[in-house]
This record gives C-alpha cells, structure tokens and sequence, in this order.
C-alpha cells in the first residue's frame, strides 16, 4: 500500500511534533507516553510513529522488526489524543491502528504479536491456553452459567487464565452473589472480547471476534453485562454496536458504586489503609469514567484516598495496553512504564495501589516485585478491596 | 558491529544509542524548511561524564556531534549536515535545586520548559520563569542558548540574560563551570568573574552545556492580560514607548496576521500585567491604559479590549496547520522598535509574494531597547511546493531583516551566511580563532558559522 | 435597502419619553427627552448620539411601541458618531466574518436549537433537556454563517447587520427549520424584535431559550429535586428586545426550588455587563464599566446570591471571575436546570 491508498493519507503529514502529546496536562512529567517514557528516543513519541508510518507509506524507509517494535509499543492509552492541541487529534489511534492493520495485511508484525493474535485466533485467548481451562478462575466456588439471569459477568482473558487476575474475577463474582445480583458467567463458553485484537489492527479478527460474541450472547438472550476488565467494557460498548451487537455495559465498579450508595457496608473488622488508585485507559481516558472507582474505594470504611499527581485524564498507562500486558514491548527497564508508576504511587504514602483492570493489576503487581516495594505497596483491584470490606476472603 | 558503534554501546548503554534507520530517520529531519540529513548514530546519555566521553571517541575518530535538546529551533541548529552522533539531551532532566531566597534554578540540560514550569507551579507558586512561546517540549538550557526570550522579556531581557552558571562539556571532553559555581560557591550568580561568554549563541559549536542555572523572578497572586489594538502599524513604537514608560507591565506583544480575519490588518497588543492585589492591578491599568494610552482611545485610534485574569500557556501556533500540512517556520529578527511598521509591510509583501497568509508578531525586549520580530510561513508538509515557497520567504527575511538593520535571531545556515558577510572582519577572525581553540578537530555541529 | 420602521408620530404623542427619562446612564428630563429623540428622529446630531452606551434599555422602556434604539444607532451611524475607537469597530466587524468553508446543512424538517455565534458552546447542550434535538451551528468553525449580528447596534452599524443578516437568515433557513430554539437572547431579538422592525422577512418560529427550558422541565418534573440556591439572574442587553419572555426566568427559578434574590438592579433596573462599555472612546468609560460592575456584584452579594446566572456567553466571560472573587459561583440558566435534574452541570467552575 503507498500513502494514496492510506485511509488517513490526507492528514498523517499534519503531525508537526511539537510534542505537547508526550505531558499531561500541566506539564510536570514529559514521560505521559508510555512508550516514549520506556525508551526516549523521539522515535516511539506519537509524532516520531506518525511521521515513521508515513515515511514506510512513502517507501523512504523500509519496514523492519524495529519499525514494527516502535508501532506496537503503542499502548493506545490516549494520552496523546487528549494532549495534541490540532483538529486532527481524534484520528491519531486510529492512524496508529490503521498502519498496525497494514502491517497485518503484510504479514510484518512483531513476533510477540503474531503469536499474540494466533493464540487468541486458535484459542480465543492470548495466552495459547485451552478454552476448556477458561472457567479455571472460578475455583471451587459456584457461579452460575449464564441463563438468562440480569447481567452476564463476563471476565475476560485476563481474569480468567492469569493466575493473580483470577483471584480479582473471583472476588467480584463473590460479591456479585453476597449483594444478590442476578448473574451468571460463560465459563469456558467465553471467548476473547478482541479490543486489544482491533488495536493491533487485524480487523479481521477482530469483526469475527465480535460477531461470534454477539451471536453468542443474543443466543443466550443477553441484554446486560457487566465486565471486570475495561478493555471488554470498552469494546463491548463502543466497537460491538457497529457489528450489530448492542447490550448495555456497565463496568463492575459502576455497578459496586450503585451497590454500596446505600452505605451498608459493615465490615467485621475495619482496618484503616491509605490507598491511591491507577485509572486503567480504557474506564478512564476512553470512557470517561473517573468517578464510580474512586466513590467505591471512598465508600470502603478505613480507606483513605489519596490522589498520584498523576491521575484521570493525566494517569500515567501501566503500558499493558495493545497487547502489552503479554507482548510486553515496554518492560525490562527501570523507566518501563510500570515501574515508574508504582514508584510514583509510592510517592503518595499510600501502602494500596488500587487498579479497576486485571491487566494493569498483573503489570502493576509485577512492577512492584521487580522494584522490591513488596513490603511497602500492595497492589489489589478494587474488586478486591471491596470483597475484603465485606468480609470474603 | 564497527568500532564506533560498540564505543557508543560501551558509554550509555544498551538502549540509549541507536544507528537503525528509524531513528536516523527522524532525526535527520528539522521540523521546519531546511532538507533532512542522516546521522550516523543517535545517543541519549545521562551524564555528563557520558558526554564527555563521546566527545574524547568523537575527537579520536574525527565523528561529528551534533547536541540536540529539544529540537523546535525550526532553523535546522540540530541538522546532521555531515552525519555523525545526534546527542539527545533530554534524558538529563533533573531539577536539582530551587534556591527560593536567591530565587534561581539549578537543572540539567534536557529539563523541558514545560516541566520546569509545572515544577515552581505546584512547589514554588511564588516564583516564576520567563516562558517562551515555544511548546512545552523546549528545553531550558536550549533556549538560553540560542537567546530566547520569554513572557518576562520586558523586564528582564532574554533569556540568556538570566543564566546564572553553567556547566558545559567542552568539544575536547573537560567538563568545565561558569559562574559563581565554578568557585564551588552557589550557583546564584554568573558576574562578577571574568566573562567566558562562549556558549551562547553558538549554535552547539563550542561545547555541549549540562546543568544550567536560570534566574527566576516573583510570581504575583494576579496575572492576567490585556488587550489593546490599533489600525495603523505606524502608532505600534510608540504605544511600546508608552507602556514600556510605565514599567508597568510584564509582557508587551504586538501582533497581526491574516487569520483570523478579526487579526487582519489590525495591530493587536497583548499585555501582561501581575499584581499581587486588586488595587495594585488597578492602579497598572490605570497607568497603563488610562494614562499611557487614553489619548488613543479618545481620538479613536486605539481600542481597549479588556483585561483577561490568568496567563495562557503556549499553545502551539494554530498558524502551522492553517494550510492542513502541519508545517511552519519564522524568521526571529532582533529588530529595533522603532522597526516595527516596515517590518510589517514588508513582511506582509513577502507573504502575499508567496501566497502564504500573512502572521508577524514582535515582542518588546527590555525597555523597548529591541523587540523579537517573528515572520511566520506555514507550510504543507505533504507539498513540496508550498514548502519551497516556505523556504524561500525565509530566506528573503533573513536578507529583510538585516536591510531594516536589525540581526537575524537563531539563523539558518542561510542567515549564518549572511551575517558573517557584514561581519566585522576582526571579529569574525576572532571567531574562527576561538572555535578552533576549543573544537581543534571541528567536530561540533559542523556545518554552523562557517563561511561556504 | 432595509427601512427601519420608527413612527415619528408615536414620540409626538408619547406622555413620558421613558425611553430617554428613565435611561440609567443619563440624567434627562421628560422635556429635553422629547426634544432630543424628535432631532434624533429628524436626523439632527444629539448628545444622546455621544453619550449613549448601547445598552438596548430604551427598546423596552419605549412605552409606545417604538424603537429608539434602532433609531439611535442608526443615527450614530449615519452621522458617524463612533461609540467605540475605530479599530474596535473594525476587529468587530471582521469577527463576523466566516472564514472555515461553508457549513453542512442538515436538514432537520422541525424544530431545532439554534447556537447562533455560540458553537463553542456546545459543551452546555448536553443531558435529558436536550435528548433528541437537533442542533444546527454545532461546528465553532462554521458558526459564523448562523451569525445574528446584532452585536453591531453596539458598533452603530446597521449597515453591516442588513448586509449579512439575510443571508444568515438564508443558511438557517436551508436547513428547513420550522422552528428555532435560540440558544441566546440575542438572536431571538433579532428574529422577533429587529427583524419586523426593518421589514426583514423571517420564515421559521423562534423560541426563548427559557421557555424551552421552562416546558422541558415541566415534561421531567419528577425528575426535579430543588437546587435550593440563593440565586442572581444577569439579565443582558438584548433580553431587553424580548421582555415578555423574562418571566421564564423567574418560572423556571420557581419550579426548581432557586430562589430569586431581592435586588435593586433587577429586571428593567438590570444593569449591564459592562463588557461592552470599557472599551467605548467617552473619556473614562473603562473605569465607568469597572464601577458599573462594582455596583451590580455588591447589589447581588448584598442580596445574599449565591449563584450568578447567565444567558448570555459575553457576559458571563465578562463577569464569570468577577461575581466568582465575591464569592458567588457563576452558570449558565441550562446548566442550573440540569442540576435540578440530578445532572452534572457541564460548567461549573
């Protein structure tokens, strides 16, 4: 494909690389793109991608693994469609999108990457591991198949193969039962939700992804789901009614908000935590949910929120996002983007770091081994959090 | 992998070089005009000591280096012209100290105006810096280098003006300070030692400076701006007289362009103005806009447009994507004042030359002793055309700007071209003398200030 | 080719001349006030010419019908009598000027809300009061074409408000409006007060921003819980071409519990921003709109306001930081009422 062909061929020029892209809003930390904070070179900033996808477009530089490697390191977090001050900024993901899908087209991706998307086209899951094994998550607890109860609880990948997720999926079906909603789950029925697929560009995939979900859940009968992880969330409400699937999505801290307005949460033993909360991109940037989580952590007796400098539309993304949090582009490095957060969360005095996805959870918790806080920050979802308040343990 | 590759390797790091295509790619582009050149491998240290030791590998294989900070000169400073080591500084962005009393800050090379701006917001209210136009991406100790003004230019001059120390690697690799520092005293003064002015200026040809302190300047509880406009660029001297009389106001910038129309053919100033109260802020106004300026209003000539309360950060200029090509360049001249109205109607004479909507600004430097005169050309990226109209309205600027007997700020290789020709042949021998002094291998940013 | 429509007779006959009489910002008594506005009616200069500050008040005070301030500015027009500097005049001109393409028309075949200038506004037309209206002007870059140019009464040019208007009048009309919500004040002056008044025909209905309000909160009554505020209403020049309709404003304070302050600058005694005043050529008009300002907040924060609400974007810009210093938060009319229906206002400060 040259540039002529490029659906965004009549405005990827228009990026001037002034740079406001790589800050939050008040400027303190240049280091708000995940990618550009893990490696500093100008390339992976959102105008070194820009003007690199229309010079490859161009053909004035060939593709290669590194072309490939700086492209996918973009998490999509948002952060620069937020921050770039010119009318085009709407469009930048999806140019990002639109030349990672040129690069599927030719079969030029990274190695993580392909394997990433093989596993889930295989699978339907990241990890290469078996449907069957999908319903793992729930333990030897009973949660009931989807049959036409109020809501799906629909868990993710994320939730339902990763270990340390797994104990998040668990602890918010739990809790769905202790308040008595009316849920049931896919168990090994569920397949990916494919967000990170559409942000990796294999469009394909990704629409058959979709459709296979909507079928599945009209099928059911489905009319509400509710989701752990944000990515679900997001694709389910955003991408699935183009494909003609439309339910109504809640995110599970939107829904525990509702649940504890009441008050009622009395905890057989209250103990007195300082906690600061990580906005995952996808609640927050995308959607613009920055309340429901921090009303839930607010409603918890004992907790005690207090903000990174960091937070909303200005957090800093855990670098998990477009497939990230398995690829995992931006690791290995004291400026990874984890490893950055957590220390920036420690900054705060806060011992809980609370996250509202079970990616950034994992990264997140990971990051904190790595940078040896164990002893000095937990990192817990706020499914978690708020199960413990509750007293499920 | 060749010698120097691995040398590189050895001195930052896996990670912080880089000879890949990618990377030399986008650095060897300007984000102005001037034609992309290929370096030959791009590093980002993180100390000094790192530096100097790419200068000591760069000296014994005869490399180019080229420092670069922030890169939005839009002149072409950071361009490869020879290849060689593109030396991104903006790793090293430490703020190392605020001295609250003496009221200065002690920041290494790559600390970004933006964030050294949020840092005296959220830690130091009560102080401030003098904040350019540029993006927030601009690093601090780059635009003292190339003597960049800011909002506090009025009073206080250039940027440049408020360096208070430096430490710079020297082209041969000693790592050297400028400065009450140098005497191991703070760093809150750089006079009364002998004056080895020698970095700035120089377009990164004699050295690369590491840690710089800035003067910085009391923050007032108000600040806010007014506007003023008049139709004829002939009243703009001296409504720059009057107010700068006042010694009232912390910012004074007249501007025109094309777009939009209400800035078309009108000569709008803003005015910034701080006070730490209500009545100090009336009594400015009324110094100012009463007083200094109330004989415009009466006669019709000059319109008072109000006061806005709080400062608008730099915005980038909307002027480079009026063309949907996300391209522009300008040409800073430091003008005399008294300029003004020629370098509006020529400047507007070579934009319509060139079909470009017309966007010229000055702001008022010290006491109305200079203003910086900006011609702005914007440019469609993805047309080659426009972009050599572009070009070429710069370099008839540059010649426009000396003709109206003022110096070219931040020249291109152009606009060097042109100054050293009026050059006073003493100095620039002397010139050549330095630079060979300190660079005997001419390896730094080769290309700058030499004659063709 | 428009005439203004000021019968001559109706001064000959007028028992009070309020229009001039009552004028806040010139002491006049009822025979000068006669004098004057017959020489303005015959084209003769006046000090009235000079010393008026363009607030639209006497459109209302008129007590016969008339419009003595169409007549006014026409006048300072044409005797070039400049209220404001000449390059004010000139950038406010040149404001009006589209310059982003020309706008999409969307055929709305009904009724819809007309933004007018205001396009960057649309951060306020958000929730269950605005579900399923159409917008027209909803794009900053092209809201000029929906331009109701009144704004030039202040600038005493008519000329430039009949150049432009029709064509206004033309892209609004593409978009088969039947019926126009006009999101400010001015524009809905225009459409019912200075468009008869210049014979400029009008194929679409208007309505008051407020009385859509008024009726859409009756349509979700149960959905208001009292906002219990102490509340200011800043009543700006043009509602003084639509006075009939300020009653909404108080309809609507009553259905959703706010309470309107008592104060001495309130309804025909409103006083203006001021926003347009500094900026006149009269020796001393900058400090003449700051005491203005001074004289309208202290009468609010007196009354015991905790809320300045307003209509009209200029005068919020103008105001907004001023009545926020004395403690009074400022918003706009649809952002109270979407608070008073468990809303998140969009522009609370």
């Amino acid at each position: 494909m040259g540039l002529s062909d490029f659906k965004y061929g009549d405005i990827i020029h228009r990026c001037f690389r002034c740079g406001y892209c790589k800050f939050p809003a008040n400027w303190m930390d240049v280091n708000n793109c995940p990618a550009y904070a893990r490696y500093r070179m100008e390339t992976y900033s959102c105008g070194g991608r820009l003007w690199l996808t229309r010079a490859w477009l161009m053909n004035e530089i060939k593709w290669t693994d590194h072309l490939a490697h700086i492209l996918y390191s973009c998490t999509a977090c948002k952060n620069c469609e937020l921050k770039c001050p010119m009318g085009f900024n709407v469009d930048i993901l999806n140019m990002l999108r639109a030349a990672k899908g040129e690069m599927v087209e030719q079969g030029k991706i990274p190695v993580e990457a392909r394997d990433f998307l093989q596993n889930i086209q295989i699978h339907g899951n990241p990890y290469g591991k078996p449907a069957s094994r999908r319903g793992d998550w729930m333990g030897d607890t009973q949660m009931d198949k989807y049959e036409g109860q109020e809501y799906l609880y629909y868990v993710g990948c994320v939730g339902s193969y990763d270990t340390r997720a797994q104990e998040a999926a668990k602890k918010l079906g739990l809790l769905l039962k202790r308040f008595r909603v009316s849920f049931g789950v896919l168990g090994k029925d569920e397949k990916c939700d494919g967000n990170e697929v559409n942000n990796m560009g294999e469009e394909a995939l990704f629409e058959m992804l979709a459709q296979d979900n909507i079928a599945l859940f009209n099928r059911l009968g489905v009319k509400k789901i509710i989701t752990l992880s944000p990515h679900s969330y997001n694709a389910f409400k955003n991408n699935y009614p183009s494909y003609g699937g439309n339910f109504e999505v809640i995110h599970y801290t939107q829904l525990l908000q509702r649940l504890f307005e009441g008050g009622d949460l009395n905890p057989a033993e209250k103990t007195e935590f300082r906690v600061t909360y990580h906005d995952p991109c996808f609640l927050g940037r995308w959607n613009a949910e920055y309340e429901a989580p921090r009303k839930v952590i607010n409603s918890i007796p004992g907790a005690t929120l207090v903000e990174m400098e960091r937070n909303k539309e200005n957090s800093l993304c855990c670098g998990g996002g477009g497939g990230n949090f398995c690829m995992d582009l931006l690791g290995g490095s004291p400026d990874s983007p984890a490893r950055r957060r957590v220390r920036e969360a420690l900054e705060t005095g806060a011992d809980t770091l609370a996250v509202a996805c079970p990616k950034c959870l994992t990264i997140l918790e990971d990051a904190v081994k790595v940078e040896s806080l164990d002893d000095k920050l937990m990192v817990k979802d706020i499914a978690e959090i708020a199960g413990e308040a509750c007293g499920i343990v | 992998m060749d010698i120097i590759h691995q040398g590189l390797l050895d001195i930052v790091g896996e990670g912080h070089i880089s000879n890949q295509q990618e990377e030399l790619f986008i650095y060897s582009w300007d984000l102005g005009t001037t034609e992309p050149h290929r370096p030959d491998y791009v590093v980002s240290p993180r100390t000094p000591q790192e530096i100097s030791r790419i200068l000591e590998l760069a000296n014994r294989h005869r490399i180019p280096v080229i420092p670069l900070g922030g890169g939005l000169s839009l002149a072409g400073l950071a361009v490869p012209f020879r290849g060689g080591i593109i030396i991104d500084l903006k790793r090293m962005d430490t703020i190392i100290e605020v001295n609250e009393q003496a009221r200065y800050a002690v920041m290494e090379c790559g600390v970004s105006m933006g964030q050294l701006t949020s840092y005296l917001e959220r830690k130091f209210p009560m102080l401030t810096h003098s904040e350019p136009g540029a993006p927030p991406t601009a690093t601090v100790a780059g635009n003292a280098a190339i003597h960049g003004q800011g909002d506090l230019a009025h009073p206080y001059g250039f940027n440049s003006d408020m360096v208070n120390g430096l430490e710079v690697v020297l082209p041969t690799g000693e790592i050297c300070r400028f400065g009450a520092c140098s005497i191991g005293a703070q760093w809150f003064t750089q006079h009364p030692l002998p004056d080895v002015g020698l970095f700035l200026g120089w377009t990164g040809t004699t050295g690369i400076i590491t840690k710089i302190s800035l003067r910085l300047f009391p923050c007032k509880n108000i600040r806010g701006t007014a506007m003023f406009v008049v139709d004829n660029e002939d009243y703009v001297p001296d409504i720059y007289h009057r107010i700068s009389r006042t010694q009232m106001a912390e910012d004074i910038i007249a501007f025109s362009q094309t777009i939009p129309p209400y800035a078309s053919g009108l000569q709008h100033f803003t005015i910034n103005l701080a006070a730490d109260s209500e009545k100090e802020l009336e009594f400015k106004k009324e110094l100012i806009f009463d007083d200094a300026l109330g004989e415009y209003i009466r006669r019709g000539d000059g319109g008072y447009l109000g006061f806005t309360y709080g400062l608008q950060h730099p915005q980038i200029s909307k002027t480079a994507d009026w063309r949907k090509g996300g391209g522009f360049e300008y040409v800073g001249g430091i003008m005399p004042v008294s300029c003004y109205p020629q370098c509006y109607r020529r400047g507007k004479e070579i934009s319509d030359r060139h079909d470009i909507p017309y966007t010229v600004l000055g702001r008022c430097i010290g006491a109305a002793h200079a203003m910086m005169f900006s011609w702005t050309y914007a440019f469609n990226r993805a047309d080659p055309e426009s972009v050599r109209h572009a070009r070429e309205a710069m370099h008839e600027t540059d010649e426009l700007a000396l003709e109206l007997g003022g110096a070219i700020w931040k020249p291109g290789l152009y606009g060097q071209r042109l100054v050293m020709s009026r050059l006073n042949p003493n100095t620039l021998n002397l010139m050549k003398k330095i630079k060979k002094l300190l660079d005997p291998n001419g390896i730094m940013n080769p290309g700058h200030w030499e004659e063709s | 080719m428009y005439e203004l429509n000021f019968d001559v007779q109706k001064c000959l006959h007028c028992p009070t001349h309020a229009c001039l009489t009552r004028c806040q910002h010139m002491d006049i008594d009822r025979d000068t006030a006669g004098r004057e506005i017959l020489k303005i009616a015959a084209g003769e200069d006046s000090f009235v010419l000079h010393d008026c500050l363009t607030c639209y008040a006497c459109e209302e005070y008129c007590p016969m019908g008339n419009h003595p301030f169409y007549l006014i500015v026409k006048r300072q027009e044409e005797l070039n009598v400049q209220p404001l500097p000449r390059p004010l005049i000139q950038r406010g001109i040149n404001i009006g000027k589209p310059f982003r393409g020309e706008p999409k028309i969307n055929k709305v075949n009904g009724r819809a809300l007309l933004m007018g200038a205001f396009a960057d506004h649309m951060f306020l037309i958000q929730g269950r009061l605005f579900e399923g209206l159409p917008v027209i002007s909803d794009d900053p870059r092209k809201m000029f074409h929906y331009f109701c140019q009144l704004m030039y009464l202040h600038y005493a040019r008519i000329s430039v408000i009949n150049e432009r208007l029709p064509g206004v009048i033309e892209t609004i009309t593409r978009h088969n409006v039947t019926e126009a919500i006009c999101f400010h004040d001015e524009c809905y002056g225009t459409y019912t007060s200075y468009c008869p008044s210049m014979g400029i025909e009008v194929p679409f209905r208007t309505v008051h921003f407020f009385e859509f309000l008024y009726n859409r909160l009756v349509e979700l009554r149960n959905l208001i819980r009292p906002v219990n505020l102490r509340v200011a209403y800043q009543r700006p020049c043009s509602s003084r071409l639509s006075p009939g309709k300020l009653r909404f404003v108080y309809d609507i304070f009553k259905l959703i519990g706010a309470e309107a302050v008592q104060r001495k600058y309130v309804g025909r005694n409103a006083l203006c921003c001021g926003g347009i005043i500094e900026g006149q050529r009269r020796e001393g008009s900058r400090k003449r709109a700051s005491e203005i300002q001074g004289l309208n907040i202290s009468d609010m924060k007196d009354a015991g306001a905790e809320v300045c609400v307003f209509n009209c974007p200029a005068c919020y810009h103008t105001l907004a930081h001023l009545v926020e210093k004395e403690g009074i938060r400022p918003i706009f009319m649809s952002d109270l009422c979407r608070l008073a229906i468990g809303e998140q206002p969009a522009g609370w400060r």
